[in-house]
């Protein structure tokens, strides 16, 4: 266990170094810092001041791990666009994504699983077929759409949700939430529906054919066979064996749910990292861009981290060796 | 099993095959190829299709614009079957010119992806070492994350790259690098797998000992057998790319307004959304979905067709 840890954390921040040579390079050879940082009045020795106080100047592995530590203490340098430091636009705009994440992840996984094991359990009944027909255009439909279909829905010709925005927020000190609002929490409804109807329809999928996959088993022929009740082979002996497989892809698509909330947000207008990440791209800010990149792969690679050790941690056939291990 | 050995000629040989067989036996294959065809044929004919040249300003009347499918313009008394935009531009020539931005992108991109995969993959599983263990790893670190991120990055980066002046006229280039960029790790992959297990048959090892050079032992023997699998991504692929794409042109960094794709129709239309000009976004989106729906379904009976251990 140690040495699987040690090794998987050890891979987890090679690839954290790689995505940090690559933003770093966004940084530094996308178009010219100095170029950027001065206006149209300057002179040849404004620009060379300008360069040794960013230390452009030095070698690349010098600014390189300057960057590094920079990145590691939360500094990114300052906004091309809006002439802020990166690290406090950030800082503002990342409650509003974390909370919209959080919302769509619960949904999909409580809907997710509760769908799958009822379309595995009444596996031909009318109920199932239905939800299984619909989960089909759930997957089909680029998520932008859904958004739309569902603004279209709800605020166009209802007009009971808000299409925009995140409605009246209350500021925690560090953290400014719209959970505790009338508005806010009705302004979250759409977004969250729109993010997490795709990784719910993928829940819900593996969830029914892992499960059905499972029941063909001869313990379960036994379970049933022993006069145990339907409801105990299902739940107790059944589902937990779905279990694995289900949580390392359920903990591989929360980081996929942060990552499309990039398009989400953009629908709904929703002011969190995403849509200044689809900003930054317009406006071709690249500190902003850069500090993003950075700041989702520490998520990703984090997320991926936890779920190796967990399945690690929770597959007891891993231990008994390498050999013998499915995929 | 009748082995009468009747003369056929090749378009019978095709017909009887295993695989026009399954295909005449798929509703859902013919369905969705007569669609996917369809929308294909139409926009590679657009400028004969089309009713109205949609992105010449000297044929557009201002007059025109906002009008309802099917009725007379209450101004100049003209009919557009799916309506006009707010500059009066025809919607179905706007879908038509616009599908073939969707399309040829998509196309691009895919084509883009499979050869650099292809490659890569090849190299990677005939070669092995440290060149192929880089490659996989590059491809590992870029499966960690989804492609639609990596393709905005990659988006980003190149409009960063690229000359004021020169953005709108690159745009689409640019999109089909950061499309094909985000896709060929999967191309890679399967191709590196197919080519580990080929590199060890008899037939290889002949060609070898013959004094084939690797090049051309990876060109002439390899690359043919491996081509069904990378058939099957590339169509799956080609669906993932007109999604990618709209995605990208829908979030305002892809495709420019003045070469909208279906995803710039869709992001115009939805300004008009609440003002009850339902039909600039409706029949664009529609589009969309029957194309990636379309080409998404024929992957999946490749798929099944070819590889059935492909899951």
């Amino acid at each position: 266990m140690l040495a699987f840890t040690i090794r998987r954390t050890f891979q987890s921040v090679v690839v954290l170094l790689v995505v940090g040579l690559v933003a770093f390079s966004m940084f530094r050879f996308v178009g010219d810092p100095v170029d950027n940082m001065l206006g149209q009045e300057r002179t040849g020795a404004d620009i060379e001041r300008l360069r040794t106080q960013l230390g452009l100047d030095q070698p690349f592995p010098v600014q390189y791990f300057k960057f590094l530590r920079g990145a590691v203490q939360g500094n990114f340098g300052v906004s091309y666009r809006q002439g802020r430091a990166v690290s406090g636009i950030i800082a503002e705009r990342l409650p509003a994504t974390l909370e919209l994440a959080a919302v769509s992840a619960i949904l999909a996984v409580v809907f997710g699983f509760g769908l799958g094991v009822f379309t595995a359990i009444r596996r031909d009944g009318w109920a199932a077929n239905t939800i299984m027909t619909l989960s089909l255009v759930g997957v089909s439909l680029p998520t932008f759409l859904i958004g739309i279909l569902l603004i279209y829905l709800f605020s166009v010709e209802l007009n009971w949700l808000p299409s925009f925005g995140r409605g009246d927020v209350v500021d925690l000190g560090w953290w400014r939430t719209g959970l505790l609002t009338e508005s806010g929490l009705k302004a979250l409804i759409l977004p969250a529906i729109t993010l997490g109807l795709y990784q719910m329809t993928l829940i819900m999928r593996l969830v029914r054919s892992e499960m059905l996959e499972v029941l063909r088993q001869d313990y379960i022929r036994f379970a049933r066979a022993r006069g145990l009740k339907e409801r105990v082979v299902h739940f107790r002996h059944a589902l937990k064996n779905t279990l694995i497989p289900v949580i390392t892809v359920t903990g591989l698509q929360l980081g996929s749910i942060i990552a499309f909330a990039i398009i989400t947000e953009t629908v709904f207008q929703w002011p969190g990292v995403g849509l200044l990440f689809i900003n930054s791209i317009q406006f071709v800010d690249i500190p902003i861009m850069a500090a993003y990149l950075m700041l989702i792969s520490v998520m990703f690679v984090g997320i991926n981290l936890v779920v190796d050790l967990l399945y690690f941690a929770i597959d007891p056939r891993l231990h008994v060796g390498s050999s013998g291990v499915k995929g | 099993m009748t082995q009468a050995p009747v003369p056929q000629s090749a378009i019978t040989r095709a017909w009887e095959s295993d695989f026009m067989w399954s295909f005449r036996h798929s509703p859902v294959a013919i369905v969705s190829f007569v669609v996917a065809a369809t929308l294909i044929f139409a926009a590679i004919f657009a400028p004969l299709i089309a009713p109205h040249t949609p992105f010449e300003p000297g044929t557009l009347n201002l007059m025109n614009g906002f009008s309802k499918p099917m009725e007379a313009n209450e101004f100049t008394g003209e009919t557009f079957v799916l309506g006009t935009d707010d500059q009066g531009r025809d919607v179905i020539s706007t879908i038509l010119y616009g599908m073939r931005i969707s399309l040829f992108v998509g196309f691009a991109a895919v084509t883009f992806a499979m050869v650099l995969g292809v490659t890569l993959g090849l190299v990677a599983g005939y070669a092995g070492g440290w060149t192929g263990t880089i490659i996989m790893r590059i491809a590992d670190v870029q499966l960690t994350f989804p492609g639609i991120l990596v393709a905005m990055l990659i988006f980003g980066i190149a409009k960063g790259i690229t000359p004021i002046h020169l953005r709108d006229q690159m745009a689409i280039w640019v999109l089909i690098l950061a499309i094909g960029l985000s896709e060929w790790v999967q191309f890679a992959r399967v191709v590196r797998g197919a080519t580990l297990v080929e590199r060890n048959k008899e037939y290889v090892q002949a060609a070898r000992l013959n004094g084939r050079r690797p090049l051309g032992i990876m060109l002439r023997h390899i690359l043919p057998n491996v081509l069904g699998p990378v058939l099957v991504i590339a169509t799956i692929s080609l669906a993932l790319a007109i999604i990618a794409e709209a995605t990208l042109s829908f979030l305002g960094v892809g495709a420019p307004p003045t070469q909208p794709s279906l995803g710039t129709l869709i992001r115009i239309g939805q300004g008009f959304l609440f003002s009850g000009e339902w039909w600039i976004i409706l029949f664009p989106s529609i589009t969309l979905l029957a194309l990636a729906l379309s080409v998404n379904l024929l992957g999946d009976w490749l798929r099944d067709v070819l590889n059935p251990k492909l899951r």
